[in-house]
């Protein structure tokens, strides 16, 4: 987990991953094998159907479920073996994430949902704040800490999010179908942000079947039925 | 993740659903606060028992024949169901295989009081007879009042008893000895028969079950401790008592004056003393017993404990189903907010900080009750109940506390459990 190793420890490192449902005849398979590699600085859409497997991937990357099989790097760290409390430790301080919903804790105030990973982290109050406030401003909401997420438009609420997600300057910032909820206008936004967090070097894994959200990407990948099918880094064998 | 936090979480939890968290509360509260309050109501009837009794006098004794055919003990004011025979009958209603009836006689009283002066039993400062009359009805100008406790006795009676008088004056020993139809009558039966100016009865006659006396004093008012009223009696020469409404039958018990609270013991003996040799009994046969204040106030105090104790229970119970209801309440909490869970759980939550809010928020609910409880008690335990003045047990104030707190981290910590178990994706899953 050393820092200085990080030049040369990509941000995900996963080989023949794959996540069964089930058992015997009913078994489904949700992954089926996948290598993905993804070096720090990417900015990379993963693309696909319903049902492709990249909800999956995405739960596994981002330490909420765990493969069946193979191996997962994160940041140099196996995930697979690490316990519960671990896990935790991980999805605090290496990832952050957006999803479709936003899911900010209601009846929270912006800075206090920003303030929340600080807080399981065991920041400081006074340190917390400032840097919450920091994320706030990053993301263009410094005029809008105190509301709550039902006072603020969808395209506010996930620019919230996204504050949350990079307050704790995450390794990987994980987004599930980010504008999959959100009006044309917002979804500029969001993708203007990313698009700037991305300039700024940080890594971004970006789930979506949009392909006004991949054009955004410098690297965009396609699963169906579990596999990689395509990946605009190197040629995949496609069958 | 800080003590300051998690409360700050739970707080937020609590008073997201502000009438849900109120009415949660409202179940400890009345759990607490019936504790207090009926553990008050048990110790405060204890306390005017004991007090009833003491004021009896600690120094008291009663002589009272032990039957277990008939009566019983007897209170010092002569209370007990005893049966009184004429001379003629006692006889013809021997059950075969008795050879005595147990009774206290007024040879009895007369022997004891003749010790007392002999110096023999140094102990006694006072020996008064007992005789009851059962069923007395006072009937004065139209009104009319049933008498609880008619007692025939000597003058020394009054000091025994600690009884006063505060108008008129006590019959004397010339009208004992005279057999004098006269009376000192208690405040409530004069109250019924002349209305407010009890003094007005003083100098009338009054008919009791039909024999006429004359009131001669008003005794103190000494209260109403209880279900009895100690004010609800009649005092008149035992002479004429049993020349007219008992009869000249066994006493219904005597009472005796020790010179101090602590010759009690050494009254009793002497007693025993006189009794055994006049009875010719030893004292594995007895036919009567010996008693004082101290003996009635221990088994008073046993049935109070008991009904204190009873009291406590029902009122436990009820705080019981309190923390219930806060466990009901703690796990529709974390089913609605599971997808919060899970949210938290993504961000880096750890079990621990989950447990920690979840049970903070049972606790602070259970704690804030029973809170509201300590108070509602205390207030409640101001005003009288059932004639009963609660007396605040202290210990039950901290007990129902600190168990209400109790309740919330028992009661608290399986839907905490079930809220840090769940799996972060299943939790964001949730709809």
């Amino acid at each position: 987990m050393s820092l200085h190793r990080a030049a040369h420890v990509p941000a995900i490192d996963i080989r023949a991953v794959t996540k069964t449902y089930g058992e015997g005849e009913t078994a489904v398979h949700a992954l089926a094998g996948v290598d993905l590699v993804i070096e720090r600085g990417e900015y990379v859409a993963v693309m696909g159907a319903s049902g492709s497997g990249k909800s999956t991937l995405m739960n596994i990357v981002g330490c909420l479920d765990t493969g069946s099989s193979g191996r997962y790097l994160l940041d140099g760290v196996d995930v697979r073996r690490l316990v519960d409390s671990q896990l935790s430790w991980v999805r605090n301080r290496k990832i952050g994430f957006v999803f479709q919903s936003f899911n900010l804790v209601p009846r929270t105030s912006a800075l206090r949902n920003v303030e929340l990973p600080l807080a399981y982290a065991g920041v400081p109050k006074d340190e917390r704040r400032t840097r919450a406030l920091a994320a706030l401003d990053r993301v263009g909401l410094a005029d809008r800490v105190d509301h709550q997420p039902s006072e603020l438009s969808g395209g506010q609420q996930q620019r919230v999010a996204v504050a949350r997600a990079i307050v704790t300057d995450p390794v990987l910032l994980l987004a599930d179908e980010p504008t999959g909820a959100l009006d044309s206008r917002s979804t500029r936004d969001v993708l203007a942000l990313f698009d700037e967090l991305a300039a700024e070097g940080r890594t971004l894994l970006v789930i979506t079947h949009e392909d006004e959200v991949a054009a955004h990407a410098r690297r965009t990948i396609r699963m169906n039925d579990g596999v990689v099918v395509s990946d605009s880094a190197r040629t995949v064998g496609v069958a | 993740m800080n003590v300051g936090e998690v409360l700050r979480f739970a707080w937020q939890g609590v008073t997201a659903n502000k009438p849900r968290s109120a009415l949660t509360t409202l179940g400890i509260l009345i759990g607490v606060a019936a504790v207090i309050i009926l553990v008050a109501v048990g110790t405060g009837s204890s306390k005017a028992v004991q007090d009833q009794i003491s004021s009896l006098g600690s120094n008291t004794l009663t002589v009272s024949a032990s039957s277990t055919a008939a009566g019983g003990r007897g209170g010092p004011a002569g209370g007990g169901g005893f049966a009184f025979f004429g001379a003629g009958d006692t006889t013809t209603s021997q059950n075969a295989t008795q050879t005595r009836q147990p009774e206290v006689t007024m040879a009895d009283a007369e022997a004891i009081a003749a010790a007392a002066e002999s110096g023999e039993a140094s102990a006694v400062l006072g020996v008064a007879p007992v005789v009851s009359a059962q069923s007395v009805t006072a009937t004065y100008d139209g009104a009319s009042h049933s008498v609880s406790t008619f007692t025939g006795t000597t003058p020394a009676y009054l000091l025994i008893d600690n009884s006063e008088v505060d108008e008129g004056r006590a019959f004397t020993d010339a009208e004992y000895t005279a057999h004098r139809r006269v009376a000192v009558v208690g405040t409530s039966v004069a109250e019924d028969l002349v209305g407010d100016d009890v003094g007005d009865l003083v100098g009338e006659t009054v008919s009791f079950n039909g024999i006429e006396f004359e009131v001669v004093g008003i005794l103190a008012t000494k209260g109403s401790s209880g279900p009895q009223d100690q004010d609800d009696r009649v005092i008149a020469p035992a002479t004429s008592v049993q020349d007219t409404l008992s009869g000249y039958g066994a006493l219904g018990s005597i009472s005796v004056k020790a010179t101090s609270a602590e010759a009690v013991d050494q009254a009793e003996t002497e007693i025993y003393a006189v009794l055994d040799a006049r009875h010719g009994v030893t004292s594995t046969e007895r036919d009567y017993s010996v008693s004082n204040a101290s003996s009635f106030l221990e088994a008073a105090t046993a049935s109070n404990e008991t009904f204190t104790v009873l009291l406590g229970a029902v009122a436990a119970i009820s705080l019981l189903v309190g923390g219930i209801g806060v466990m009901n309440i703690m796990l529709v909490t974390v089913t609605e907010r599971t997808r919060e869970i899970g949210i938290r759980k993504a961000i880096g939550a750890r079990r621990g900080d989950i447990v920690g809010q979840f049970l903070a928020e049972a606790v602070m609910l259970s704690l804030f009750g029973g809170a509201m409880g300590v108070l509602v008690g205390l207030v409640g335990s101001r005003f009288e109940i059932v004639g009963v003045q609660p007396v605040v047990a202290a210990y039950s104030v901290g007990l129902a506390f600190g168990v209400s707190v109790l309740i919330g981290l028992v009661f608290g910590l399986y839907p905490a459990n079930r809220a840090a178990a769940l799996r972060p994706i299943d939790a964001l899953r949730y709809e």
